[in-house]
């Protein structure tokens, strides 16, 4: 783990410890409902200050909290043309799968490459701290497979060209 | 020192709940539409009955001890009374709440004539019963309440009500009926008895320092003082006696969601930390006296090399999946009942939390137990 790594997803580790204190609330707004605040967004006494926490100008994550719910919206690192591509294929994967995720969103806020929507539901059927603990390691595996994929599509050009030119 | 019990074999959090008079029954409401009723048999808990009238999640469930009624509240806007009928059923009696959001929260007061309940309209109605028409009437306190109602308690002298909301507010309301009872003798926090009386406020943002909702609030035993819990981590008391003089004291915790008095000078607080908190009043201050759970993490048998190629070998990755934290409770707390004793002196009291467990803490053992904790 890199020098910067580390302090960073020790700072996501304890905002979203201390953002992840939910509970169930009733809508204000209308009767006999129950939704999300950070997403409805109807009255702002429910809101939380939101957070942005960043490595560099590219890694960021921004959480955003709420009285029943908190938003995590993550920026992944990308460094040249084929990262982006990657990264952009392969969140597109994942959202489209969202439902499979339960806490995944559909689809990520501004600026920001993909973003979950944890609420009181789910932290009343899941141990808080191993949601925390899977948002940690989701952000140390994505950087890792993008790296480990750009790998294998640059192992893989390389034989296909290699290939292609033999025939001159 | 502490006993757990878990209720049927469902692991569903528990939202709240209420003890009978001789503490041998609990309703406690399985974070759904019902409210179940278990009695104790040995040390098994059996389910004697089911209430269920409520068409969304329950949110609140009030035991009066001495008249035997429950009064229940839920997010489908509507609070029943139940009375048990000679073959010792519940039946509900509807109450005419007249409100178009969630009800949040439910209180008997101290004579058990009334009740209050706090709601998502921004209101809270005091409900009592009308004799001539055979039904539960209410009465509003609308202003100024400016959100949700969270939580609300009553003055032991049965007419005054504390009040905490999502507006950062706490309020100290006259809730006094003059058509069903006389006028109560004046208190430290003021003369005036008409219901809806604004008779104090506390903010709980300090300016700068940010704020929070308030999870909790509580009367004193001698009704002088009141405490509350916010969700900025603090908890926080007001002397009626020295002129509204207010204590704050920021902690380290998660917010606390729920706290009490359990004697006239020491509260308990727990929520999102999982552990019951022990804080004391004095003339100078709040001071953060002990956690009262001591329970260290258990270490599972096994040298750490042996367990690790365990779990390889059960759920192919190599690091323990030990998923239990250093507490009784595993998820936050929600709701703290007295189980023996009254505010002023308090022996035993009762947990429940997201984690569907209820915990009954003995404070005696617990003095005991503990190096250095004293209840004042």
């Amino acid at each position: 783990m890199s020098a910067t790594l580390k302090p960073y997803l020790s700072a996501v580790r304890h905002t979203l410890t201390a953002a992840m204190c939910l509970e169930d609330f009733s809508s204000q707004r209308v009767e006999r409902h129950n939704k999300p605040e950070v997403e409805v967004r109807s009255n702002k006494e429910l809101l939380l200050t939101p957070v942005v926490i960043s490595r560099n100008d590219k890694e960021r994550v921004l959480i955003e909290s709420s009285i029943n719910s908190v938003r995590i919206s993550i920026s992944v690192k990308q460094a040249d043309e084929i990262e982006k591509i990657l990264c952009k294929k392969f969140m597109r994967f994942m959202m489209m799968r969202a439902e499979n995720f339960i806490v995944l969103r559909r689809k990520p806020v501004d600026g920001y490459d993909i973003s979950f929507l944890i609420t009181n539901f789910h932290t009343e059927q899941m141990y808080k701290h191993k949601l925390v603990d899977f948002v940690i390691n989701f952000m140390e595996e994505i950087d890792k497979e993008i790296s480990e994929m750009k790998l294998a599509v640059n192992a893989r050009a390389r034989i296909v060209s290699e290939e292609f030119l033999k025939r001159f | 020192m502490s006993v757990q019990y878990r209720f049927g074999t469902t692991i569903a959090p528990i939202t709240c709940h209420a003890w009978n008079k001789n503490k041998n029954q609990i309703a406690i409401s399985p974070n759904n539409q019902e409210v179940h009723i278990y009695e104790k048999s040995g040390s098994e808990w059996k389910i004697i009955d089911n209430l269920s009238q409520h068409d969304l999640r329950v949110l609140g469930i009030d035991w009066a001890p001495n008249t035997n009624r429950i009064v229940t509240c839920s997010a489908d806007r509507n609070a029943y009374v139940w009375n048990q009928d000679s073959n010792k059923k519940w039946k509900p009696t509807l109450v005419l709440l007249r409100i178009n959001r969630a009800a949040t929260c439910v209180k008997w007061s101290p004579d058990e004539n009334k009740f209050a309940v706090g709601s998502g309209a921004r209101l809270v109605s005091v409900c009592y019963f009308e004799s001539e028409n055979d039904w539960w009437v209410s009465k509003h306190i609308k202003k100024p309440l400016r959100s949700t109602v969270t939580t609300l308690d009553w003055h032991p002298n049965n007419s005054l009500l504390v009040v905490g909301s999502t507006d950062f507010k706490v309020r100290v309301f006259s809730a006094h009926i003059k058509d069903i009872e006389k006028n109560p003798e004046p208190t430290p926090w003021g003369s005036k008895t008409t219901l809806g009386t604004l008779l104090a406020e506390f903010s709980n943002s300090g300016g700068s320092s940010g704020g929070g909702w308030v999870q909790s609030v509580s009367f004193s035993p001698d009704g002088n003082k009141i405490c509350w819990v916010a969700h900025d981590s603090t908890i926080n008391v007001a002397d009626a006696s020295t002129g509204n003089a207010t204590f704050k004291l920021r902690t380290e915790f998660l917010p606390f969601m729920s706290c009490t008095w359990i004697t006239n000078n020491s509260i308990v607080a727990a929520g999102h930390s999982c552990i019951p908190v022990l804080f004391h009043h004095t003339e100078n201050g709040l001071v953060y006296s002990a956690k009262l759970d001591t329970s260290q993490k258990k270490e599972s048998g096994g040298l750490s090399a042996m367990k690790m190629f365990h779990s390889l070998d059960k759920q192919a990755r190599s690091e323990s999946s030990d998923t239990s934290i250093h507490s009784i409770h595993q998820n936050a707390i929600t709701c703290i009942c007295l189980y023996s004793g009254t505010k002023s002196n308090c022996m035993k009291f009762s947990t429940s939390g997201l984690d569907g467990l209820l915990v009954i803490w003995d404070i005696n053992s617990l003095e005991r137990a503990i190096q250095g904790l004293k209840i004042i």
